[in-house]
């Protein structure tokens, strides 16, 4: 059975709505509509002569093999740094779920690395892989692996990618400890007495169960190898050697802000926006309100 | 009672809005956007405070707006929000942007004629003078902190290599071999620190423009885009294919160390890694504090296949660009002409280049810091001054003035560590910087209604 609750007035509701309504205009969707209207448009950095330029921003980028690339780079990126994180977390959230001693101190120092800023995350990871200061950097060279990730396409990767999934360890840990503590123990112990094992019993049951978290974290952690890697990748390589780290955002940033080139650079951020709603459409689609988290 | 004052307050209110630029003593306030942090910033801070103890008229407050191209991101969006400062300071790629800039900016020229202060191009170093002038030699902004490529060289490095550490490597194939002498010795005890021989910081600047520049070789069309903004680029000639080509080689020896992009080489060749490190001659301050051992400044090498004759170098740097905003006075406008007259006067210039490591940029400052024997005291400290003052300037070597230059280095930085992983050859890594380039500086022209 519904409940409604039935306003008698009109004022209330719009009064109650309002705020919202107006935090979203003004904070959202006029800023989306600027660059939407700024990515049809072709300008100079001063906003001196602009002209209506149609789709011509996104003609260019997608007949430049250089954006396609990136797409590729980005999607890739995503990927690889929502696997490693993801499958880390588990494992530490599996782990941490047992009946061990001092479990709740464990469970915090996980946590911490959520707390660091982006930059702050690079300078550590700077200070462990740089080849020439960097503890590790210096240990690889001098075991006769050439660790240089500012001229190996690969190794500036792996950097990227490492230093992004290490940050978001955290975030999946706790939603993973929480999905994994709401696993009903009676469904456990029934499969235990059926004689289901650890990893039988983990891949057959556990596994299933936190199905609606997994999905929720896949998305979240596409979102933020997108979008929230950065500062990251700014302060370790600047999307560097080549092209070799320079995803989407990185893209935009350089476009719009280093090289003041407004009208590409919203064009870039309304395909980026696109793939958000895209993705979170997904998200609502396959989740819809039965959403446990 | 209570609502006379409240009346007052209002009336003072809009009041104190109109006048923003007068504050409590009275004083005109000027502020001055810069990208100056560290000793230069110290600088900076000395030279407005000194501005500010001279006259009673003016206060120019300093303020640092982080990097180059942040300032200039934050002086375009101030400007749209008609919220501009007096002054920023802008990187020299930034001068076509700026150039673009129409009534955003007040260029040296506008501003002396309608303020009647005198601003004479004339004081100023040519080098330094064309790099920001207009094709007909009208001032466009006022040229500041300037610096130039050299070489600097390990000298006890070059000593343990067996190398005579006072003649420097004068052309390419001497560094080559310096090169060489020394990685024969790394490892060994006598050459202590030093890891490899030879690295560049700013590569595209200190190892293709200047080169260029020196050589009398064009980077780009129309005078290297002063005289169009329809320039085409054109680095990728023959003799820059082979200085690519010579690097990538000496990379592949183990002569060339590539540190990485812009600035991030130069602690090489201060911490002693590097016995030869390109680099700007404003690198000078840091070299000074950090170096453990002897070094010395030296002209950039020329190839002889070019030529034996080089020419002057171009500056790297900024200069100061005035902007306006809709309610700013004639009075404001007079006060920041005063103040560049003030920064270009030869104690301030002088004093500049010698805490700094900047060149002058006027004659009377130079000749200033000779008459005090500052080239005596710090030998070398004038082998920039002595580079960009060298020979006839040519459309060659008179600067770059494209738009979106910034761009085209990173692009080039791009290309140029494909090659650098053998990914590609020197001449493919310039063609492609060409071709890329070339569409960077096509956008821009329709961008500024070209």
């Amino acid at each position: 059975m519904e409940r409604r609750t039935i306003f008698g007035h009109l004022w209330l509701p719009v009064a109650l709505v309002a705020p919202q309504f107006l935090l979203t205009l003004i904070f959202f969707l006029w800023p989306a509509g600027q660059a939407v209207w700024s990515s049809l448009t072709r300008q100079d950095p001063f906003g001196l002569h602009s002209q209506f330029a149609g789709l011509d921003n996104f003609v260019f980028l997608f007949t430049d093999p250089l954006y396609r690339d990136s797409i590729g780079r980005t999607v890739f990126f995503m990927i690889a740094v929502s696997a490693i994180s993801m499958s880390l977390a588990l494992l530490l959230a599996v782990f941490a779920d047992r009946e061990i001693k001092g479990r709740f101190t464990y469970r915090t120092l996980l946590i911490w690395p959520y707390a660091i800023a982006p930059a702050m995350a690079a300078v550590l990871w700077i200070l462990l892989l740089q080849p020439r200061i960097g503890i590790l950097g210096v240990w690889l060279n001098r075991h006769g692996i050439a660790w240089d990730y500012h001229l190996n396409d690969t190794q500036a990767m792996l950097m990227i990618v490492l230093a992004s999934a290490w940050k978001q360890v955290s975030y999946n840990f706790i939603f993973f400890l929480a999905g994994l503590q709401s696993v009903s123990r009676s469904v456990l112990e029934a499969a235990r007495m059926d004689g289901a094992r650890g990893w039988h019993r983990f891949r057959t049951i556990t596994f299933p169960l936190l199905a609606p978290t997994t999905f929720f974290l896949l998305v979240v952690n596409f979102v933020y190898a997108a979008f929230d890697t950065f500062g990251t990748i700014q302060a370790l390589t600047q999307g560097g050697p080549g092209k070799a780290t320079e995803t989407l955002m990185v893209k935009v940033y350089r476009d719009g802000v280093v090289n003041l080139d407004i009208g590409s650079s919203s064009a870039q951020s309304v395909i980026l926006m696109l793939g958000v709603i895209g993705l979170t459409a997904m998200q609502f689609r396959f989740l819809g309100r039965r959403q446990t988290t | 009672m209570k609502r006379r004052t409240l009346l007052a307050a209002s009336a003072v209110t809009p009041l104190a809005a109109m006048g923003r630029a007068r504050a409590q003593s009275g004083k005109l306030q000027l502020v001055w956007w810069h990208s100056m942090s560290g000793a230069n910033g110290e600088e900076i801070n000395r030279l407005a405070k000194a501005f500010n103890d001279s006259q009673s008229e003016a206060e120019v407050q300093a303020i640092f707006k982080g990097g180059y191209a942040d300032s200039l991101t934050a002086a375009i969006a101030a400007w749209r929000a008609d919220q501009a400062p007096h002054l920023v300071q802008i990187f020299e790629v930034g001068t076509g942007s700026m150039l673009a800039a129409g009534p955003a900016t007040k260029q040296v020229w506008q501003l002396a004629k309608e303020t009647g202060v005198a601003l004479d191009p004339a004081i100023y170093i040519p080098g330094v003078r064309g790099y920001y002038s207009l094709p007909d030699g009208r001032l466009a902004s006022k040229p500041f902190n300037s610096s130039t490529a050299v070489m600097w060289y390990n000298k006890d490095a070059f000593a343990a290599a067996g190398l005579d550490p006072e003649k420097a490597p004068a052309t390419w194939p001497e560094v080559i071999a310096a090169a060489k002498a020394i990685k024969a010795k790394v490892g060994t005890p006598e050459m202590g620190a030093v890891k490899f021989p030879v690295t560049s910081s700013w590569m595209i600047w200190a190892q293709l423009e200047q080169f260029g520049a020196i050589h009398d070789l064009p980077f780009a069309t129309k005078a290297n885009g002063f005289e169009g903004l329809d320039a085409e680029l054109v680095f990728n000639g023959p003799h820059q294919v082979a200085q690519w080509d010579r690097l990538l080689g000496m990379a592949k020896d183990g002569l060339y160390e590539y540190g990485g992009r812009d600035t991030v080489p130069d602690a090489l060749f201060y911490s002693g890694q590097a016995a030869i490190g390109f680099g700007s001659s404003a690198g000078r301050g840091d070299i000074v504090r950090n170096a453990k051992f002897k070094w010395a400044a030296a002209f950039l090498p020329i190839d002889p296949a070019v030529t034996t004759n080089p020419i002057n170098s171009i500056i790297g740097g900024a200069s100061l660009w005035t902007m306006t905003t809709k309610q700013r006075t004639d009075a404001e406008y007079k006060a920041v002409a005063h103040f560049l007259t003030f920064l270009s006067s030869p104690e301030q210039d002088a004093h500049f280049h010698q805490t700094t490591g900047y060149v002058p940029v006027t004659f009377a400052g130079y000749e200033k810091s000779k008459a005090e024997g500052y080239y005596d005291k710090a030998p070398g400290a004038d082998v920039a001054i002595k580079q960009l003052s060298r020979g006839t300037m040519t459309a060659n070597s008179r600067g770059l003035r494209l738009g979106r230059l910034a761009e085209i280095r990173a692009i080039l930085y791009e290309e140029t560590e494909k090659a650098l992983q053998g990914q590609q050859t020197g001449k493919q890594a310039l063609d492609n910087g060409v071709q890329r380039g070339n569409r960077v500086l096509r956008e821009f022209q329709k961008s500024v209604g070209g």
